[in-house]
């Protein structure tokens, strides 16, 4: 049995009047790939800013290693980073985006562990470019080198594949397996591929309206699912 | 000629440290967080770029003026009328609404994701102004030149608060005015030459700077 490593309860957040999440109860696993799955709108970005702490949840409680105080201190919210749906780089270099996160930390002794994040997303040549002309896709990836330097015990990704050609989205799912394989790293991987949520989840979650519908180990889920809403997003019914 | 022409730059110069100084933070301070009372302060700002000088002129006159509030206080750092330091001053007062609002413009303009982004990856408030700050960079810029066209070309106040003593206050907007209307046109066009080359030469500067980045 992993160790819960996230913990949210009677969880709800809320835009002005529109409540866009609701979620009683969720445990994130130590060490996990948990797949996020839903419609446009159903709020699973929201859900990954909850976890990252970047804003607070307008009820219930977010607890992460077992502390639940808001604000989340320093040094366990840098335990956790989001690759983001819209990648948004600085503009700089390339290698300067990278190393943006460490400097953040202070430290110093970046050279490497840059050069060697690049290399994992087969960007290591553009280290100079500024990242503003890159395409879409390489913006993407540096903006997947920039989380995978610093180290983060939990990753978020909204979508990382999503503007991604068949060979780097081969290359992407091999970076989430290795780093959850070698690494212990905790992945939450939102995505609108099903075939991709198989093939990297442990877990699922399925999420509408704000409401989670069912949560389960992968093979449940996507095999033999309890909700009719889960068997039909699964098989591509659009149910609202 | 050179030695008016040498005031002027270091008069500007120095107001514009000053306004940099204070106005960059000031408008990022405006740009980046949301408070009571912020829509006032914007719009003393924004009222305060479109101020005309000679009247900060005279309210800067006043203010060091013998009968003055700030003239019963002996202190290093309040200049005396007539004097360098009090053209510094108004010219500070001056070029500061321009930095602080064009800054303000250039922060607010940073896309809002940028803020998340940052702090997803780990930076503190503070890292984070920082970093929308120089994202801005080039607008800030813009705010920095802004602010030292609106000195560098200023009579009025320069006037009134420095009095045009040559050898000590005459600037080289202030002596184009003696000139001509002393009749003394040649004089005034060579100066007013001198103004639009240092003018031009400082923003040439600073573009480059800018256009690095671009
Ligand atoms: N800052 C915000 N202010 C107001 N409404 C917001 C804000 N952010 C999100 N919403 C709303 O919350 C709802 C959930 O948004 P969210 O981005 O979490 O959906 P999503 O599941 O990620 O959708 P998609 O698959 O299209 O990315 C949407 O209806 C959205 O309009
Ligand atoms: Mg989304």
């Amino acid at each position: 049995m992993m160790e819960t490593l996230y913990q949210l309860t009677n969880v709800a957040h809320a835009y002005g009047e529109r409540q866009v999440l609701q979620i009683d109860t969720l445990d994130i696993r130590q060490g996990e790939i948990l797949a996020l799955v839903g419609p446009s709108g159903a709020g699973k970005s929201t859900l990954l800013r909850l976890l990252n702490f970047l804003e607070t949840p307008t009820h219930g409680r977010i607890q992460f290693q077992n502390q639940a105080s808001q604000p989340m201190p320093l040094h366990l919210r840098r335990r956790v980073t989001t690759v983001f749906q819209r990648p948004f780089l600085l503009n700089r270099s390339v290698s300067a985006n990278v190393r943006y996160g460490l400097r953040l930390r202070g430290r110093r002794d970046h050279t490497h562990a840059v050069e060697k994040a690049l290399e994992q997303v087969g960007l290591h040549e553009m280290a100079r470019q500024p990242a503003r002309t890159l395409s879409g896709g390489e913006a993407q990836r540096v903006a997947l080198a920039r989380a995978l330097v610093i180290q983060p015990d939990v990753l978020l990704l909204d979508e990382p594949t999503a503007n991604l050609d068949p060979q780097n989205v081969a290359l992407i799912e091999k970076i989430i397996t290795q780093l959850n394989q070698e690494q212990g790293t905790t992945l939450v991987l939102v995505t609108h591929n099903i075939f991709q949520a198989r093939r990297l989840a442990q877990r699922a979650a399925l999420l509408m309206n704000g409401r989670l519908i069912e949560t389960a180990a992968a093979n449940d889920f996507f095999h033999h699912p309890t909700q009719p809403q889960t068997a039909a997003f699964i098989r591509g019914d659009m149910v609202y | 000629m050179l030695e008016i022409a040498a005031l002027s730059l270091r008069v500007s110069g120095v107001a514009l440290g000053i306004s940099a100084l204070t106005g960059i933070p000031v408008g990022a301070f405006l740009g980046l967080s949301r408070f009571r009372g912020r829509p006032f302060l914007v719009t003393l700002v924004y009222t305060g770029m479109g101020f005309p000088p000679v009247v900060i002129g005279l309210f800067v006159y006043l203010l060091l003026s013998r009968n003055g509030p700030l003239a019963a206080i002996e202190s290093a750092i309040i200049p005396a009328l007539f004097t360098p330091g009090a053209m510094v001053l108004a010219q500070s007062i001056i070029a500061f609404p321009l930095v602080a609002g064009f800054t303000m413009a250039a922060v607010m303009g940073v896309d809002a994701q940028l803020h998340l982004q940052a702090r997803a990856l780990g930076a503190t408030r503070w890292q984070t102004a920082v970093t929308v700050l120089a994202e801005a960079r080039v607008g800030v810029l813009a705010a920095v030149i802004a602010g030292f066209g609106g000195i560098i070309s200023e009579v009025g106040a320069v006037m009134l608060v420095g009095g045009n003593i040559d050898g000590r206050t005459r600037v080289l907007t202030t002596a184009i005015v003696l000139e001509t209307r002393k009749g003394n046109f040649d004089l005034a066009i060579a100066l007013g030459v001198i103004l639009l080359g240092l003018t031009f030469v400082a923003n040439w500067a600073l573009l480059r700077l800018q256009g690095k980045e671009e």
